[in-house]
């Protein structure tokens, strides 16, 4: 979708403002947060490309003014009850239906390093060869679904170089609408800085985006 | 500054809605039955005392002083990265980019916030803000500037906006009069910054 998370190349946002000697969270509920949002996840109802559209769309006004845990309280919610895990009377009164069950939840303390350490690879195997190779041109497609993609607006109908080939990946667009995994090659594609912001660019500047096989066309 | 005193208010009512009501959802979800507040105890220990950029640290300091697990590093930085225990989640697939004295290398998730946490733990405030996301690959000279750094036209900037589950460590030149230092005293020199590209490392 062409949301306000497609970031890339705007301007007005300021100047960047590193904060001296960080914390991990900025208030215990920010790790509740993300704590909460992985422990419902492990309930596999949803994806992490549907985690991530869930986040997108949030309204817009939304999307910029809350901060990136705030986000995730939403999103969380938002996946929660479009799960059928909660029901919305739940959450406005905060207290469980008595006639829903009790359920028995999956992630426990002893599986969390674990389930951390092992993560969730998104390679597959793939009968099928490439169809590009390294060094080949490419341009990357017109392509404005109104659903989730990877490919942003900044580098659509721009020229690059295939720089590495990684093999088969889950594709987001499909994945995000549990529409199957289709997973498709990924490669990282090379742009010159001059492909994608014109002239004044240096000209030995480049930007990396890895773009599914379908974001692709030879060139 | 009245109007900052009123705004301060607003915000710090709007903070503790905010806590009241991931307390609410907690408890909710708790009593359901859908989350064990154990398992959410050690995520947050895990990635405040577990995950973090000491991780990175350790490889970026084995990769200076061993130049077999570098290769190995560059090649296939999944596999050797594991070497030294991390994995998973949110570094599934990693590459590392080398900085040399010709190219250096920034890291920018310009759709979201992808991070490769296993060793660098969880993102900053301003790898997440829509000013870094949205000038990093349209003006990274400019964003490193306002970190203090001054690339030369001379020296390549390569941006990797990542955009699949391929996560991107940098891998920071040693700095030099390091010759002497063991992998201990050159871990402490590498800064979570250093690692994103937003820094260089400099000697102590």
């Amino acid at each position: 979708m062409n949301g306000v998370h497609d970031m890339g190349g705007m301007h007005g946002f300021g100047p960047v403002e590193p904060e001296p000697n960080e914390p991990v969270f900025h208030a215990p509920w920010e790790g509740r947060v993300l704590a909460l949002r992985r422990a419902l996840g492990a309930w596999r109802k949803w994806n992490i490309d549907a985690g991530r559209h869930s986040i997108e769309t949030l309204p817009p006004a939304d999307y910029l003014r809350m901060s990136y845990y705030e986000k995730w309280l939403a999103s969380a919610i938002k996946l929660a009850i479009g799960a059928g895990l909660i029901t919305l009377r739940e959450l406005e009164t905060g207290r469980r239906d008595p006639a829903l069950p009790v359920a028995t939840p999956p992630l426990t303390a002893d599986k969390v390093m674990p389930a951390l350490l092992k993560g969730s690879p998104t390679q597959r195997e793939m009968a099928a060869s490439p169809r590009f190779a390294p060094g080949q041109a490419v341009r990357a497609r017109q392509l404005h679904p109104a659903g989730h993609t990877r490919l942003p607006r900044y580098v659509r109908g721009k020229l690059g170089i295939i720089e590495r080939d990684h093999g088969a990946h889950v594709f987001p667009d499909s994945n995000a609408k549990f529409q199957g995994e289709n997973p498709q090659y990924l490669y990282t594609v090379r742009f010159t800085a001059r492909a994608l912001w014109g002239e004044a660019a240096n000209p030995a500047d480049a930007v990396y985006l890895d773009l599914w096989e379908e974001y692709l066309d030879g060139a | 500054m009245a109007n900052d005193h009123a705004h301060d208010h607003e915000r710090d009512n709007h903070l503790s809605e905010t806590v009241l009501r991931v307390k609410a959802l907690e408890s909710l979800l708790v009593e359901k039955g859908l989350v064990d507040p154990a398992a959410l105890d050690a995520m947050v220990d895990a990635y405040e005392n577990k995950i973090g950029p000491r991780n990175g640290a350790r490889v970026v300091a084995r990769a200076w002083t061993d130049p077999a697990f570098k290769a190995r590093l560059l090649a296939d930085a999944t596999a050797a990265i594991a070497e030294l225990g991390y994995s998973g989640a949110q570094g599934e697939h990693m590459v590392v980019v080398e900085n040399t004295a010709s190219v250096h290398n920034l890291v920018v998730c310009t759709l979201c916030s992808c991070y490769p946490w296993p060793v660098l733990g969880l993102p900053p405030v301003w790898y997440k803000s829509s000013a870094y996301r949205s000038r990093a690959v349209i003006d990274p000279r400019g964003v490193l500037r306002e970190f203090g750094l001054d690339v030369p036209d001379t020296v390549a900037v390569r941006v990797w906006d990542s955009t699949a589950e391929i996560r991107y460590l940098v891998l920071p030149e040693r700095p030099a009069a390091t010759e002497g230092m063991s992998v201990e005293q050159l871990e402490v020199l590498v800064t979570r910054d250093t690692m994103i590209g937003t820094a260089r490392v400099t000697p102590p």
